[in-house]
């Protein structure tokens, strides 16, 4: 059996506010408050980046894991936004926590999904035996156009997860993934910012490609919505993620832990693996959890987790997600907002 | 700061990694070849914790040129739990509220960039714990 032996979180404490934006803007802030279901976002610091981030939720996933990060066989960091367009995310944050030399680390990018797909292939690789641990995070600083709908919520955060065999705290039941090529949303090369389909990204993309996966891997699994404990989807916003349970069948309860776009905004690569996290802070020996993550391009891959004894020992020893979300944070206007997300023309 | 300087100090500046002395127990933060306290050349490699307290600190107002846009930031010395000294700006906080003994957790961060197309300097801040 393979699974997580350690997670980490983390979220920088800037937030702006709906209002702050809709007001710069001229529009009518309760309509994209009400539209979006998102009260506020977070926004890095200027020092802040998808490395920086990634390394701090590595170290608290090493916290819970307690292994030696030497130990660990692959750093893949999934994003939308590395640093670098030429040189990888992950020889930093591997040399960061003390994982080199011996580590294969990539860089993974697809749209909103780079996060679960480190996940997918770090559990593949350490299921296969090809190595003992792998580290698989999503991490974002997403931007989104100003004025464009995606600047309410394009945030930034970070979820790591340690993969193992042993000592596991949640182990992967079943997972599946579900494809098309459906272009829902895209950056081009040297485009600051993205550009998207409006309401093309709904039903032939986030709810399609969501709603097979989820059923397909609850299918393998022989399991009904009912008999999950908890379920996490991708958050682009806070109302998608609450309309596509109801339409697998899942409960508000068995979504609410998990779903922390309203209070953080899109995570982007970090969106559903932070929920994720969310749920494992508070989940029970036995739970099972299912994750669906989606990347417009576009894909969904879905996990179903199954939390173990260990959890109970672990989960203390880092800091918990919802206590950073409700932790100090420093609001921002939109003026420092801007400086902060570079979105200022400054000389050389 | 050149690429080669970067990438020697790069144990010190992503690990915090230090140097204790096999013969008297002294650390040494970043490492040295000879203890001043014994002559020893014998070091065993330790990466110190990431907790510690704030010891004193000043507000920048006027900047080097890389930091500029970050003034005013706050630049403090920070003492780890082995009782190291470390030299750090102290981000995420408001400088009324600093006092000395507060806990301060240290985190990695962006440290500077060179120009639009050079390197990006990573490295240690303190933020309030």
């Amino acid at each position: 059996m393979v699974g997580i032996v350690g997670y980490g979180s983390y979220i920088p404490r800037n937030r702006i506010k709906v209002e702050a934006i809709a007001k710069q803007w001229g529009t009518d802030a309760e309509s994209y408050r009400k539209g979006l279901f998102v009260e506020e976002k977070s926004v890095p610091g200027p020092d802040q980046d998808t490395i920086t981030m990634s390394v701090e939720a590595s170290l608290r996933a090493l916290q819970r894991a307690e292994i030696d990060p030497i130990n660990i066989g692959a750093v893949y960091v999934g994003s939308e936004s590395h640093p670098y367009a030429v040189k990888p995310s992950g020889t930093t944050v591997a040399e960061a926590i003390g994982a080199t030399p011996d580590v294969h680390c990539a860089d993974f990018e697809f749209a909103c999904k780079a996060g679960s797909e480190a996940m997918f292939v770090a559990l593949q690789l350490v299921k296969s035996n090809s190595m003992d641990y792998a580290l698989g995070i999503g991490a974002d600083t997403s931007q989104g156009a100003p004025g464009d709908a995606l600047e309410y919520t394009a945030s930034a955060g970070a979820a790591a997860f340690i993969m193992g065999r042993e000592n596991l705290l949640a182990s992967c039941e079943y997972t599946h993934s579900f494809m098309t090529d459906t272009p829902d949303f895209w950056r081009r090369e040297h485009q600051f910012y993205p550009q998207h389909g409006g309401r093309f990204t709904g039903e032939p993309a986030y709810f399609k490609h969501i709603t097979n996966c989820a059923n397909i891997v609850m299918e393998k699994a022989a399991l009904k919505p009912g008999d999950f404990d908890f379920a996490v989807f991708h958050q682009p916003n806070g109302k998608f993620p609450q309309k596509v349970g109801k339409m697998l069948g899942f409960r508000q309860e068995q979504i609410s832990q998990g779903l922390l776009c309203p209070r953080i905004g899109n995570t982007y690569s970090g969106s559903s693996p932070l929920g994720l996290t969310a749920i494992l802070d508070v989940a029970k020996p036995g739970n099972l959890i299912l994750m669906v993550s989606y990347g417009s391009g576009a894909g969904s891959d879905g996990f179903i987790w199954k939390v173990t004894d260990r959890i109970d020992t672990v989960r203390d020893r880092a800091p918990k997600t919802w206590d950073i979300i409700n932790g100090e944070k420093v609001y921002l206007d939109y003026g420092l907002y801007s400086k902060y997300r570079r979105k200022i023309i400054m000389n050389e | 700061m050149s690429v080669s300087k970067y990438w020697r100090e790069m144990p010190q500046r992503y690990r915090l990694e230090a140097g204790k002395c096999k013969s008297c127990g002294k650390i040494y933060f970043p490492v040295r070849l000879v203890c001043k306290e014994c002559g020893s050349r014998k070091f065993e490699k330790i990466s110190l914790s990431r907790e510690g307290v704030l010891v004193s600190h000043t507000v920048i107002h006027i900047a080097p040129a890389q930091f500029t846009d970050q003034v005013p930031y706050v630049v403090g010395v920070v003492e780890l739990k082995e009782g190291v000294r470390l030299l750090a700006q102290i981000a995420d906080c408001d400088e009324k509220q600093l006092k000395k003994g507060m806990p301060i957790r240290i985190e990695f961060r962006k440290i500077s960039e060179e120009g639009n197309a050079g390197i990006i300097n990573y490295g240690y801040k303190g933020v309030p714990a």
